[in-house]
């Protein structure tokens, strides 16, 4: 049993990094994740971790130098947020690319304009095709159990490409929750030394990184990063397994919840979820046959198993916390439906978009999507296949919520 | 000048056709470079689109031309000038603009492969034979 605490995401999310003891780490505070560094970097006054911090001047710059330490053979950090990542943006796929394992926390805001603070998951989806592994943790317990694991994942010698572990800002890195650390030993022993590939500062065995590959062979290394990607499915579940026997908290690429007999379920990554599983509750407290499915690991997208997870379902609502204007409906939900394509038997299927800039999404609303698919089963047509959950205006004016409340109050 | 001092361009490889290149799974991840002076097999010959063209016969060996060549690939013996190395030369000119005695002329490289009839892919020792430097144009 390890040590019980009261942490945020944030202070969660620095003890990890405390115990992963990086050699390197360099980062740019950005809300929300500040605390993460600001925390870190009192760890590294007070002498408690080893690593060498570098205060940089930007998120471009502290990409780049962890780039550079864990090319030159060190395990390196950083952690940022929102407009933070986005400065990051050609440093993320030179990291992926150049398949440096590097480990980051994300925690998930809103990208300007308007100038948001708040949680949502635009920032990382944008990311989505850079080639680093994203894995979305729920709460504060997991966000710190994930960074963890992330190391061994990120280093794995049949995966070495960088990991970036979100958590909704504010939601999880700001509020306080009870949570389990492990003892530091276990952590050291857990993620066990670096072992760096070809080392930049080996100068007994001389190498290059980053030359110019053209038409002749940048399309095998992407073709190569793919497959690392691809190779990452298992990893995750093996690291997971063994830090379940570690821990006793096991976290694979998605998770259930009451979904192996529903007929209507909604699919949803990060905390969003834990409110979810209320609602689910009270449904099936009233007979209603409703199940949850939180995606963990957006890439690798784990396309078989949430195919055979979602098929016997008759309705299904896929929750994005991020938009992509223009497109048939957010990052997960055309991932989803795609998935979902090969499938013999399939739900119909709908998307909403919901808690753009840390909108508050409440049971109340996420019970309004389930009704969404009651209705669905009920009448057998979708009318609105793209849905922007509880927003104001148009012709969707509180809709949900005059519609909610009183049904879902009454079942309380 | 001792012209020892710079080492001669090393031997290139034949280049590679595009099939006979190594696939994704036996290439080293991340496009890391593993074996050092490999850049020598990287045949930036076929870039050019101009070629020098060396009128050996009035060239007064001041090497001016191996001096500034960024390419390495002006070839020496004896500390004379020996000939152009075309399977790395680009074809930038500065060997041409740098020449004090004007015997370097730049000739496109459509008119000098079709009248020196040579690909300008190198032989064994990465070079042109020697019959073939100052032909052409």
């Amino acid at each position: 049993m390890g040590k019980l605490i009261a942490a945020t995401g944030n202070q969660a999310v620095a003890q990890a990094m405390r115990q992963i003891d990086p050699h390197v780490v360099a980062a740019y505070p950005i809300t929300p994740q500040t605390d993460v560094v600001e925390e870190f970097a009192a760890f590294v006054a007070d002498g408690v971790v080893a690593t060498e911090f570098v205060p940089v001047e930007s998120e471009h710059s502290s990409m780049s130098t962890v780039i550079g330490a864990s090319a030159a053979g060190v395990r390196a950090m950083t952690a940022t947020s929102s407009q933070g990542l986005a400065l990051m943006w050609e440093m993320l796929y030179i990291a992926a690319g150049l398949r440096l394992p590097i480990v980051m926390p994300v925690a998930n805001r809103a990208l300007s304009a308007p100038i948001n603070i708040h949680g949502d998951q635009s920032d990382t989806m944008g990311a989505r095709d850079s080639g680093w592994i994203q894995l979305y943790c729920k709460n504060q317990q997991e966000a710190y159990d994930t960074l963890i694991q992330a190391i061994r994942i990120a280093e794995h010698d049949s995966v070495r490409l960088p990991v970036m572990v979100c958590y909704d800002g504010f939601i999880v890195s700001h509020s306080l929750a009870g949570m389990e650390l492990l003892e530091d030993d276990q952590v050291k022993a857990f993620i066990g030394k670096h072992k760096a590939l070809h080392p930049l500062l080996d100068t007994k065995n001389p190498v290059t990184y980053g030359p110019l590959a053209l038409f002749d062979y940048y399309f095998e290394f992407r073709r190569q990063l793919v497959e690392g990607m691809a190779r990452a499915a298992n990893v995750i579940e093996e690291v997971a397994e063994e830090y379940a026997r570690l821990s006793g908290r096991y976290y694979g690429r998605y998770e259930k919840y009451n979904m192996d007999d529903a007929e209507i379920g909604v699919l949803v990554l990060g905390s969003a979820a834990s409110t979810a599983e209320v609602v689910v509750d009270e449904l099936r407290a009233q007979g209603v046959k409703a199940g949850l499915l939180r995606l963990r690991s957006f890439r690798p997208f784990p396309k078989a198993e949430l195919a055979r997870e979602l098929s016997h379902l008759k309705a299904l609502c896929v929750l994005d916390r991020a938009d992509s204007p223009g497109a048939l409906g957010g990052p997960v939900g055309v991932e989803v439906r795609s998935a979902l394509l090969e499938s013999a038997k399939r739900p119909a299927v709908i998307n909403g978009i919901f808690g753009l800039g840390g909108r508050d999404t409440t049971v109340d609303l996420i019970t309004t999507v389930y009704h969404r698919l009651m209705k669905i089963v009920d009448t057998g047509t979708v009318d609105e296949p793209l849905f922007y959950l509880g927003v104001r205006g148009g012709n969707n004016n509180g809709r949900e919520l005059e519609a909610a409340i009183p049904q879902a109050r009454a079942t309380r | 000048m001792k012209a020892k001092q710079k080492a001669a361009p090393p031997a290139a490889t034949k280049a590679l056709a595009p099939q006979e290149k190594p696939g994704w799974t036996d290439i080293p991840i991340g496009a890391v470079v593993v074996e050092a002076g490999n850049g020598v097999n990287y045949q930036t010959g076929d870039w050019r689109s101009e070629r020098p063209v060396v009128d050996v016969d009035k060239c007064i060996h001041c090497l001016f031309c191996w001096v500034f060549c960024p390419d390495n690939a002006v070839v020496l013996h004896n500390e004379k000038f020996k000939s152009i190395n075309y399977y790395h030369c680009k074809g930038c000119g500065i060997c041409s603009a740098e020449c004090p005695v004007k015997v370097i002329t730049m000739v496109e490289e459509a008119k000098a492969q079709s009248n020196a009839n040579d690909s300008g892919a190198a032989d064994g020792d990465g070079n042109l034979s020697p019959k073939a430097v100052g032909k052409g144009g």
